[in-house]
Protein backbone atom coordinates (compact mmCIF):
# COMPACT_ATOMS: atom_id res chain seq x y z
CA UNK A 1 0.00 0.00 0.00
CA UNK A 2 1.64 3.85 -0.85
CA UNK A 3 -0.23 5.19 1.88
CA UNK A 4 2.39 7.94 2.04
CA UNK A 5 1.70 9.13 -1.51
CA UNK A 6 -1.99 8.79 -1.10
CA UNK A 7 -1.71 11.31 1.79
CA UNK A 8 0.35 13.95 -0.31
CA UNK A 9 -2.04 13.69 -3.40
CA UNK A 10 -5.84 13.01 -2.49
CA UNK A 11 -6.13 15.45 0.39
CA UNK A 12 -7.32 15.26 4.19
CA UNK A 13 -3.86 16.02 5.26
CA UNK A 14 -1.71 14.84 7.16
CA UNK A 15 -2.57 14.58 10.92
CA UNK A 16 -6.11 15.11 10.17
CA UNK A 17 -8.63 11.68 9.94
CA UNK A 18 -9.65 10.04 7.17
CA UNK A 19 -12.73 10.03 8.70
CA UNK A 20 -14.66 12.46 10.93
CA UNK A 21 -17.91 12.35 12.36
CA UNK A 22 -19.24 15.05 14.03
CA UNK A 23 -22.12 14.82 16.37
CA UNK A 24 -24.10 12.42 14.26
CA UNK A 25 -28.18 12.18 14.74
CA UNK A 26 -29.99 9.74 12.91
CA UNK A 27 -33.94 8.70 13.18
CA UNK A 28 -36.00 6.74 11.76
CA UNK A 29 -39.12 8.51 11.78
CA UNK A 30 -39.54 9.58 15.09
CA UNK A 31 -37.21 6.48 16.85
CA UNK A 32 -33.54 7.83 17.44
CA UNK A 33 -30.78 5.46 16.30
CA UNK A 34 -28.06 7.67 16.34
CA UNK A 35 -27.71 10.34 19.30
CA UNK A 36 -24.76 12.41 19.07
CA UNK A 37 -21.81 10.17 18.28
CA UNK A 38 -18.17 11.78 17.40
CA UNK A 39 -16.20 9.24 15.51
CA UNK A 40 -12.28 9.75 14.17
CA UNK A 41 -10.58 7.09 12.01
CA UNK A 42 -7.19 8.01 10.96
CA UNK A 43 -5.52 6.37 7.56
CA UNK A 44 -4.09 3.25 8.39
CA UNK A 45 -6.32 2.55 10.89
CA UNK A 46 -8.50 -0.74 12.02
CA UNK A 47 -11.48 0.13 14.00
CA UNK A 48 -13.92 -2.74 15.11
CA UNK A 49 -17.27 -1.83 16.54
CA UNK A 50 -19.16 -4.32 18.65
CA UNK A 51 -22.24 -3.90 20.60
CA UNK A 52 -25.48 -5.30 21.89
CA UNK A 53 -27.64 -5.70 18.02
CA UNK A 54 -30.11 -2.32 17.99
CA UNK A 55 -27.24 -0.39 19.23
CA UNK A 56 -26.69 1.62 15.46
CA UNK A 57 -23.52 -0.34 14.81
CA UNK A 58 -24.53 -0.36 11.14
CA UNK A 59 -26.80 2.18 11.06
CA UNK A 60 -23.41 4.70 12.07
CA UNK A 61 -21.41 2.52 8.98
CA UNK A 62 -24.02 3.38 6.33
CA UNK A 63 -23.94 7.00 7.36
CA UNK A 64 -20.63 7.10 6.21
CA UNK A 65 -21.10 6.38 3.08
CA UNK A 66 -24.73 8.15 2.57
CA UNK A 67 -26.84 4.93 2.31
CA UNK A 68 -28.32 6.56 5.75
CA UNK A 69 -28.99 10.38 5.55
CA UNK A 70 -27.97 11.91 9.07
CA UNK A 71 -30.88 14.50 10.69
CA UNK A 72 -27.99 16.33 12.30
CA UNK A 73 -24.19 16.76 12.23
CA UNK A 74 -21.27 16.17 9.91
CA UNK A 75 -19.45 13.69 8.23
CA UNK A 76 -15.72 14.05 6.55
CA UNK A 77 -14.55 11.59 3.97
CA UNK A 78 -10.37 12.33 3.51
CA UNK A 79 -11.22 15.83 4.06
CA UNK A 80 -14.35 15.93 2.10
CA UNK A 81 -17.68 16.93 3.69
CA UNK A 82 -20.54 14.48 2.93
CA UNK A 83 -23.42 15.82 1.19
CA UNK A 84 -26.83 14.89 -0.10
CA UNK A 85 -26.28 15.40 -3.79
CA UNK A 86 -26.01 12.72 -6.66
CA UNK A 87 -23.01 13.65 -8.59
CA UNK A 88 -21.13 14.20 -5.11
CA UNK A 89 -22.33 11.26 -3.31
CA UNK A 90 -20.94 8.94 -6.63
CA UNK A 91 -17.72 10.66 -6.49
CA UNK A 92 -17.15 9.90 -2.00
CA UNK A 93 -18.45 6.59 -2.90
CA UNK A 94 -16.28 5.61 -5.16
CA UNK A 95 -13.44 6.19 -2.66
CA UNK A 96 -15.46 4.20 -0.14
CA UNK A 97 -15.37 0.55 -0.38
CA UNK A 98 -18.39 -1.42 1.07
CA UNK A 99 -18.89 -4.90 2.12
CA UNK A 100 -22.64 -5.99 3.46
CA UNK A 101 -23.82 -8.54 5.23
CA UNK A 102 -25.66 -10.40 2.34
CA UNK A 103 -22.64 -10.14 0.37
CA UNK A 104 -24.93 -8.53 -2.54
CA UNK A 105 -22.93 -10.17 -5.81
CA UNK A 106 -24.78 -9.38 -8.60
CA UNK A 107 -26.00 -12.37 -9.17
CA UNK A 108 -26.63 -12.06 -13.27
CA UNK A 109 -23.09 -11.65 -13.67
CA UNK A 110 -19.75 -13.48 -13.23
CA UNK A 111 -17.51 -12.94 -10.85
CA UNK A 112 -15.09 -10.71 -12.98
CA UNK A 113 -17.63 -8.86 -14.05
CA UNK A 114 -18.94 -7.90 -11.09
CA UNK A 115 -15.36 -6.82 -9.92
CA UNK A 116 -15.00 -5.14 -13.84
CA UNK A 117 -18.19 -3.02 -13.71
CA UNK A 118 -17.72 -0.21 -11.94
CA UNK A 119 -14.11 0.07 -12.40
CA UNK A 120 -15.51 0.96 -16.26
CA UNK A 121 -18.10 2.29 -15.46
CA UNK A 122 -17.20 4.60 -12.38
CA UNK A 123 -13.86 4.78 -13.07
CA UNK A 124 -13.55 4.92 -16.72
CA UNK A 125 -10.48 2.27 -17.10
CA UNK A 126 -10.54 0.62 -19.88
CA UNK A 127 -11.92 -2.84 -19.97
CA UNK A 128 -8.22 -4.37 -20.22
CA UNK A 129 -7.30 -2.99 -17.11
CA UNK A 130 -10.32 -3.41 -15.31
CA UNK A 131 -9.95 -7.07 -16.27
CA UNK A 132 -6.14 -6.86 -15.24
CA UNK A 133 -6.68 -6.01 -11.74
CA UNK A 134 -9.47 -7.89 -11.24
CA UNK A 135 -7.92 -11.09 -11.44
CA UNK A 136 -4.99 -9.28 -9.74
CA UNK A 137 -7.68 -8.95 -6.74
CA UNK A 138 -9.27 -12.37 -7.34
CA UNK A 139 -5.71 -14.29 -7.15
CA UNK A 140 -5.25 -12.38 -3.85
CA UNK A 141 -8.12 -13.34 -2.18
CA UNK A 142 -7.77 -16.97 -3.28
CA UNK A 143 -10.60 -17.53 -6.42
CA UNK A 144 -8.49 -16.56 -9.31
CA UNK A 145 -10.33 -19.83 -11.18
CA UNK A 146 -13.30 -18.64 -10.08
CA UNK A 147 -13.60 -15.66 -12.44
CA UNK A 148 -16.30 -16.76 -14.81
CA UNK A 149 -18.06 -18.55 -12.30
CA UNK A 150 -21.46 -16.71 -11.21
CA UNK A 151 -22.56 -15.87 -7.70
CA UNK A 152 -24.84 -18.20 -7.32
CA UNK A 153 -22.63 -21.38 -7.67
CA UNK A 154 -20.13 -19.55 -4.59
CA UNK A 155 -20.08 -20.61 -1.26
CA UNK A 156 -21.04 -18.08 1.24
CA UNK A 157 -17.21 -17.53 1.96
CA UNK A 158 -16.43 -17.55 -1.76
CA UNK A 159 -19.29 -15.09 -2.76
CA UNK A 160 -18.35 -12.87 0.31
CA UNK A 161 -14.25 -13.00 -0.71
CA UNK A 162 -15.37 -11.83 -4.02
CA UNK A 163 -17.38 -8.96 -2.90
CA UNK A 164 -14.36 -7.89 -1.20
CA UNK A 165 -12.16 -7.60 -4.27
CA UNK A 166 -14.98 -6.28 -5.85
CA UNK A 167 -14.54 -2.99 -3.31
CA UNK A 168 -10.72 -3.85 -3.58
CA UNK A 169 -10.56 -3.36 -7.00
CA UNK A 170 -12.06 0.80 -6.77
CA UNK A 171 -8.57 1.64 -4.81
CA UNK A 172 -10.64 2.86 -2.01
CA UNK A 173 -9.35 4.75 0.75
CA UNK A 174 -11.19 3.28 3.27
CA UNK A 175 -13.09 -0.24 3.50
CA UNK A 176 -16.17 -0.59 5.37
CA UNK A 177 -17.08 -3.91 6.63
CA UNK A 178 -20.99 -4.63 8.09
CA UNK A 179 -21.05 -7.47 9.53
CA UNK A 180 -19.32 -9.27 6.56
CA UNK A 181 -19.68 -12.87 7.92
CA UNK A 182 -23.09 -13.10 10.28
CA UNK A 183 -24.47 -14.61 7.34
CA UNK A 184 -21.83 -17.12 6.81
CA UNK A 185 -22.03 -21.09 8.28
CA UNK A 186 -19.48 -21.39 10.77
CA UNK A 187 -16.85 -23.14 9.17
CA UNK A 188 -16.98 -20.74 6.34
CA UNK A 189 -15.89 -17.56 8.77
CA UNK A 190 -12.22 -18.39 8.71
CA UNK A 191 -11.10 -17.80 4.90
CA UNK A 192 -13.60 -14.43 5.02
CA UNK A 193 -11.47 -13.37 8.25
CA UNK A 194 -8.39 -14.31 6.88
CA UNK A 195 -8.40 -12.05 3.82
CA UNK A 196 -9.24 -9.56 6.24
CA UNK A 197 -7.12 -9.89 8.55
CA UNK A 198 -3.98 -9.44 5.64
CA UNK A 199 -5.44 -6.52 4.40
CA UNK A 200 -5.70 -4.68 8.17
CA UNK A 201 -1.85 -6.19 7.68
CA UNK A 202 -1.18 -4.40 4.60
CA UNK A 203 -2.43 -1.10 6.29
CA UNK A 204 -5.52 -0.79 4.74
CA UNK A 205 -8.40 1.87 6.56
CA UNK A 206 -10.95 -0.41 7.73
CA UNK A 207 -14.17 0.17 9.77
CA UNK A 208 -15.86 -2.92 10.67
CA UNK A 209 -19.08 -4.22 12.63
CA UNK A 210 -18.55 -7.29 13.86
CA UNK A 211 -19.47 -9.81 16.47
CA UNK A 212 -16.21 -11.75 15.95
CA UNK A 213 -14.03 -10.94 19.05
CA UNK A 214 -11.15 -12.97 17.76
CA UNK A 215 -10.32 -10.95 14.62
CA UNK A 216 -11.04 -8.03 16.86
CA UNK A 217 -8.20 -8.55 19.33
CA UNK A 218 -6.19 -9.98 16.42
CA UNK A 219 -6.77 -6.82 14.29
CA UNK A 220 -7.92 -4.20 15.61
CA UNK A 221 -6.17 -1.15 16.56
CA UNK A 222 -9.17 0.40 18.31
CA UNK A 223 -12.58 -1.03 19.60
CA UNK A 224 -15.39 1.25 20.06
CA UNK A 225 -18.16 -0.45 22.14
CA UNK A 226 -21.99 0.90 20.87
CA UNK A 227 -25.31 1.04 23.06
CA UNK A 228 -27.85 3.00 23.89
CA UNK A 229 -26.63 4.96 20.01
CA UNK A 230 -23.79 5.88 21.37
CA UNK A 231 -20.25 5.16 22.01
CA UNK A 232 -20.28 4.13 25.59
CA UNK A 233 -16.56 2.73 25.82
CA UNK A 234 -13.42 3.34 23.49
CA UNK A 235 -9.89 1.75 23.80
CA UNK A 236 -7.37 -0.74 22.38
CA UNK A 237 -8.94 -4.36 22.19
CA UNK A 238 -7.20 -5.43 25.89
CA UNK A 239 -8.90 -2.24 27.33
CA UNK A 240 -12.55 -2.83 25.73
CA UNK A 241 -12.83 -6.47 25.87
CA UNK A 242 -10.60 -7.18 28.64
CA UNK A 243 -11.17 -4.26 31.09
CA UNK A 244 -14.49 -2.35 30.29
CA UNK A 245 -14.85 0.63 32.30
CA UNK A 246 -18.47 1.48 31.92
CA UNK A 247 -21.92 -0.14 33.27
CA UNK A 248 -22.60 -1.07 29.51
CA UNK A 249 -19.38 -2.48 28.70
CA UNK A 250 -19.47 -4.39 31.37
CA UNK A 251 -22.63 -6.08 30.75
CA UNK A 252 -21.86 -6.58 27.17
CA UNK A 253 -18.83 -8.56 27.99
CA UNK A 254 -20.62 -10.88 30.46
CA UNK A 255 -23.08 -11.69 27.48
CA UNK A 256 -20.02 -12.48 25.31
CA UNK A 257 -18.56 -15.06 28.22
CA UNK A 258 -21.70 -16.17 29.01
CA UNK A 259 -22.54 -17.58 25.68
CA UNK B 1 -67.36 -33.96 -45.41
CA UNK B 2 -64.89 -34.64 -42.68
CA UNK B 3 -63.10 -32.57 -39.99
CA UNK B 4 -59.94 -32.60 -42.40
CA UNK B 5 -61.68 -31.44 -45.14
CA UNK B 6 -63.29 -28.80 -43.79
CA UNK B 7 -59.95 -27.50 -42.41
CA UNK B 8 -58.50 -27.77 -45.63
CA UNK B 9 -61.28 -25.93 -47.71
CA UNK B 10 -61.19 -22.98 -44.76
CA UNK B 11 -57.84 -22.61 -44.30
CA UNK B 12 -57.62 -19.82 -47.08
CA UNK B 13 -60.25 -17.57 -44.99
CA UNK B 14 -58.28 -18.67 -42.07
CA UNK B 15 -55.31 -18.09 -42.46
CA UNK B 16 -55.61 -14.46 -43.92
CA UNK B 17 -57.65 -14.04 -40.63
CA UNK B 18 -54.56 -15.51 -38.81
CA UNK B 19 -52.57 -12.87 -40.17
CA UNK B 20 -55.32 -9.44 -39.59
CA UNK B 21 -55.00 -11.26 -35.49
CA UNK B 22 -51.50 -11.19 -35.59
CA UNK B 23 -51.34 -7.96 -36.84
CA UNK B 24 -53.69 -6.69 -34.74
CA UNK B 25 -52.27 -8.39 -31.14
CA UNK B 26 -48.70 -7.02 -32.29
CA UNK B 27 -49.82 -3.62 -32.52
CA UNK B 28 -51.80 -3.44 -29.19
CA UNK B 29 -48.95 -5.13 -27.40
CA UNK B 30 -46.08 -3.15 -28.89
CA UNK B 31 -48.75 -0.06 -27.75
CA UNK B 32 -49.52 -1.31 -24.14
CA UNK B 33 -45.65 -2.28 -23.68
CA UNK B 34 -44.54 1.29 -24.27
CA UNK B 35 -48.04 2.66 -22.05
CA UNK B 36 -47.23 -0.19 -19.33
CA UNK B 37 -43.60 0.86 -19.05
CA UNK B 38 -44.96 4.64 -18.38
CA UNK B 39 -47.93 3.96 -15.76
CA UNK B 40 -45.02 1.37 -14.48
CA UNK B 41 -42.57 4.24 -13.80
CA UNK B 42 -45.85 6.26 -12.24
CA UNK B 43 -46.36 3.67 -9.95
CA UNK B 44 -43.30 4.13 -8.74
CA UNK B 45 -42.55 7.24 -8.76
CA UNK B 46 -42.19 9.31 -5.48
CA UNK B 47 -44.59 11.65 -6.61
CA UNK B 48 -47.82 10.99 -5.17
CA UNK B 49 -49.79 12.12 -7.61
CA UNK B 50 -48.53 10.27 -9.97
CA UNK B 51 -49.10 7.26 -8.12
CA UNK B 52 -52.35 7.86 -7.56
CA UNK B 53 -52.97 8.28 -11.38
CA UNK B 54 -51.50 5.42 -12.08
CA UNK B 55 -53.43 3.39 -9.40
CA UNK B 56 -57.03 4.82 -10.25
CA UNK B 57 -56.08 3.38 -14.11
CA UNK B 58 -55.00 0.34 -13.21
CA UNK B 59 -58.16 -0.43 -10.91
CA UNK B 60 -60.60 0.57 -13.54
CA UNK B 61 -59.11 -0.97 -16.32
CA UNK B 62 -58.30 -4.21 -14.12
CA UNK B 63 -61.93 -3.49 -12.89
CA UNK B 64 -63.85 -3.64 -16.04
CA UNK B 65 -64.76 -6.09 -18.72
CA UNK B 66 -62.47 -5.55 -21.81
CA UNK B 67 -65.71 -6.65 -24.17
CA UNK B 68 -67.23 -3.01 -22.88
CA UNK B 69 -64.33 -1.39 -23.36
CA UNK B 70 -63.87 -1.96 -26.40
CA UNK B 71 -67.30 -1.21 -26.88
CA UNK B 72 -66.99 2.20 -25.13
CA UNK B 73 -64.01 2.77 -27.14
CA UNK B 74 -65.89 1.85 -30.58
CA UNK B 75 -68.79 3.43 -30.49
CA UNK B 76 -67.95 6.29 -27.86
CA UNK B 77 -64.70 7.73 -29.52
CA UNK B 78 -66.10 6.85 -32.85
CA UNK B 79 -68.98 10.09 -32.50
CA UNK B 80 -65.81 12.65 -32.26
CA UNK B 81 -63.59 10.89 -34.34
CA UNK B 82 -63.89 8.45 -37.06
CA UNK B 83 -62.27 5.00 -35.69
CA UNK B 84 -61.30 2.51 -37.99
CA UNK B 85 -62.41 -0.92 -36.63
CA UNK B 86 -58.95 -2.21 -36.86
CA UNK B 87 -57.54 0.62 -34.49
CA UNK B 88 -60.93 0.92 -32.63
CA UNK B 89 -59.81 -2.15 -31.11
CA UNK B 90 -55.97 -2.33 -31.30
CA UNK B 91 -56.23 0.99 -28.93
CA UNK B 92 -58.44 -0.82 -26.71
CA UNK B 93 -56.61 -3.90 -26.13
CA UNK B 94 -53.64 -1.96 -25.61
CA UNK B 95 -55.20 0.14 -23.10
CA UNK B 96 -56.55 -3.41 -21.31
CA UNK B 97 -53.14 -4.73 -21.84
CA UNK B 98 -51.02 -1.85 -20.73
CA UNK B 99 -52.55 -2.18 -16.81
CA UNK B 100 -51.45 -5.45 -16.86
CA UNK B 101 -48.30 -5.02 -17.83
CA UNK B 102 -47.53 -1.87 -15.81
CA UNK B 103 -48.24 -3.98 -12.63
CA UNK B 104 -45.99 -6.93 -13.92
CA UNK B 105 -43.39 -3.78 -14.57
CA UNK B 106 -43.34 -2.97 -11.44
CA UNK B 107 -43.54 -6.25 -9.45
CA UNK B 108 -40.55 -7.15 -11.82
CA UNK B 109 -38.63 -4.51 -10.28
CA UNK B 110 -39.91 -4.78 -6.63
CA UNK B 111 -38.57 -8.32 -7.01
CA UNK B 112 -34.74 -6.70 -7.38
CA UNK B 113 -33.74 -6.96 -3.82
CA UNK B 114 -32.52 -3.59 -2.36
CA UNK B 115 -29.12 -5.07 -1.38
CA UNK B 116 -28.32 -5.04 -5.00
CA UNK B 117 -29.52 -1.70 -5.66
CA UNK B 118 -27.33 -0.73 -2.46
CA UNK B 119 -24.02 -2.63 -3.61
CA UNK B 120 -23.79 -0.73 -6.74
CA UNK B 121 -24.79 2.59 -5.37
CA UNK B 122 -21.92 2.19 -3.19
CA UNK B 123 -19.38 1.48 -5.64
CA UNK B 124 -20.41 4.98 -6.94
CA UNK B 125 -22.57 4.23 -9.51
CA UNK B 126 -25.28 6.71 -10.29
CA UNK B 127 -28.97 5.86 -10.42
CA UNK B 128 -29.33 5.63 -14.20
CA UNK B 129 -26.37 3.23 -14.56
CA UNK B 130 -27.47 0.83 -11.37
CA UNK B 131 -30.71 1.43 -13.27
CA UNK B 132 -29.56 -0.22 -16.06
CA UNK B 133 -26.65 -2.06 -15.49
CA UNK B 134 -28.10 -3.97 -12.37
CA UNK B 135 -31.92 -3.17 -11.74
CA UNK B 136 -33.01 -3.33 -15.29
CA UNK B 137 -31.54 -6.65 -16.43
CA UNK B 138 -32.44 -8.44 -12.95
CA UNK B 139 -35.99 -6.98 -13.41
CA UNK B 140 -36.06 -8.52 -17.11
CA UNK B 141 -35.65 -11.43 -16.10
CA UNK B 142 -38.40 -11.70 -13.41
CA UNK B 143 -40.95 -9.77 -15.45
CA UNK B 144 -40.30 -12.49 -18.58
CA UNK B 145 -41.97 -15.54 -17.61
CA UNK B 146 -45.38 -13.34 -16.44
CA UNK B 147 -44.97 -11.09 -19.53
CA UNK B 148 -45.34 -14.25 -21.54
CA UNK B 149 -48.28 -15.48 -20.12
CA UNK B 150 -49.62 -11.82 -20.62
CA UNK B 151 -48.87 -12.08 -24.09
CA UNK B 152 -50.80 -15.50 -25.05
CA UNK B 153 -53.94 -13.92 -22.76
CA UNK B 154 -53.90 -11.10 -25.56
CA UNK B 155 -53.48 -13.04 -28.47
CA UNK B 156 -57.01 -14.85 -27.14
CA UNK B 157 -58.64 -11.47 -26.08
CA UNK B 158 -58.02 -10.31 -29.88
CA UNK B 159 -60.87 -12.65 -30.78
CA UNK B 160 -63.21 -9.73 -28.81
CA UNK B 161 -62.98 -7.50 -31.57
CA UNK B 162 -65.01 -9.62 -33.95
CA UNK B 163 -68.21 -7.99 -31.85
CA UNK B 164 -66.52 -4.56 -33.48
CA UNK B 165 -66.60 -6.41 -37.11
CA UNK B 166 -63.16 -6.80 -37.34
CA UNK B 167 -62.59 -10.10 -39.73
CA UNK B 168 -60.13 -11.47 -37.65
CA UNK B 169 -59.72 -15.52 -36.64
CA UNK B 170 -62.91 -15.57 -34.21
CA UNK B 171 -65.12 -13.66 -37.00
CA UNK B 172 -64.18 -15.58 -39.13
CA UNK B 173 -65.10 -18.69 -37.34
CA UNK B 174 -68.76 -17.01 -36.48
CA UNK B 175 -69.21 -16.33 -40.21
CA UNK B 176 -67.78 -19.96 -41.70
CA UNK B 177 -70.51 -21.33 -38.63
CA UNK B 178 -73.46 -19.31 -40.13
CA UNK B 179 -72.84 -20.37 -43.81
CA UNK B 180 -71.80 -23.36 -43.22
CA UNK B 181 -74.08 -24.91 -40.11
CA UNK B 182 -71.36 -26.81 -38.85
CA UNK B 183 -70.94 -24.40 -35.77
CA UNK B 184 -69.21 -26.90 -33.74
CA UNK B 185 -66.50 -27.96 -36.56
CA UNK B 186 -66.12 -23.90 -37.26
CA UNK B 187 -65.18 -23.31 -33.32
CA UNK B 188 -63.01 -26.36 -33.51
CA UNK B 189 -61.00 -25.15 -35.71
CA UNK B 190 -60.55 -21.53 -35.03
CA UNK B 191 -59.63 -22.70 -31.77
CA UNK B 192 -56.60 -24.90 -32.90
CA UNK B 193 -55.53 -22.18 -34.61
CA UNK B 194 -55.11 -19.89 -31.37
CA UNK B 195 -53.76 -23.12 -30.07
CA UNK B 196 -50.35 -22.91 -32.75
CA UNK B 197 -50.17 -19.70 -32.09
CA UNK B 198 -49.95 -19.85 -28.43
CA UNK B 199 -48.01 -22.75 -29.08
CA UNK B 200 -45.18 -20.84 -30.99
CA UNK B 201 -45.16 -17.78 -28.99
CA UNK B 202 -44.23 -20.33 -25.57
CA UNK B 203 -41.63 -21.71 -27.53
CA UNK B 204 -40.17 -18.36 -28.56
CA UNK B 205 -40.61 -17.14 -24.85
CA UNK B 206 -39.15 -19.85 -23.47
CA UNK B 207 -35.74 -19.47 -25.42
CA UNK B 208 -35.30 -16.30 -24.39
CA UNK B 209 -35.92 -17.02 -20.92
CA UNK B 210 -33.32 -19.81 -21.16
CA UNK B 211 -31.06 -17.42 -22.69
CA UNK B 212 -31.46 -14.83 -20.09
CA UNK B 213 -30.73 -17.34 -17.30
CA UNK B 214 -27.10 -18.51 -18.17
CA UNK B 215 -26.39 -17.96 -14.31
CA UNK B 216 -28.94 -20.32 -13.12
CA UNK B 217 -27.13 -23.01 -14.43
Amino acid sequence: MTTQETEQSRGGGVGEPLVRMRGIVKKFGETVVLDGVDLDVDRGEVVVLIGPSGAGKSTLLRCINGLERIQAGSIHVAGEELVYKEKHLNHIRSRIGMVFQAFNLFPHMKVIDNITMAQQDVLGRPRQEARTRATELLERVGLAEKADAYPDNLSGGQQQRVAIARALAMDPEVMLFDEPTSALDPELVGEVLDVMRTLADEGMTMIVVTHEMRFARRAADRVLLMADKQIVEEGTPEQVLENPTSERGKAFLRELTEH
Amino acid sequence: MNFFDYIVDTAPLFLEATQVTLRLTATALVIAMVLGGFVAAMSMSSVAVLRWIATGFIGIIRGTPLIAQIFVLYFGISEILLLQAFWAGAIALAIHNSAYIAEIIRSGFQSVPKGLNEASRSLGMSRLKTLRRVRAPLALRAILPVLGSQFIIAVKDSSLVAFIGMTELFQTSRNLAASTYQPLTMYMIVSLYYLAIVLVLTFLVNRLEYRLSAHRR
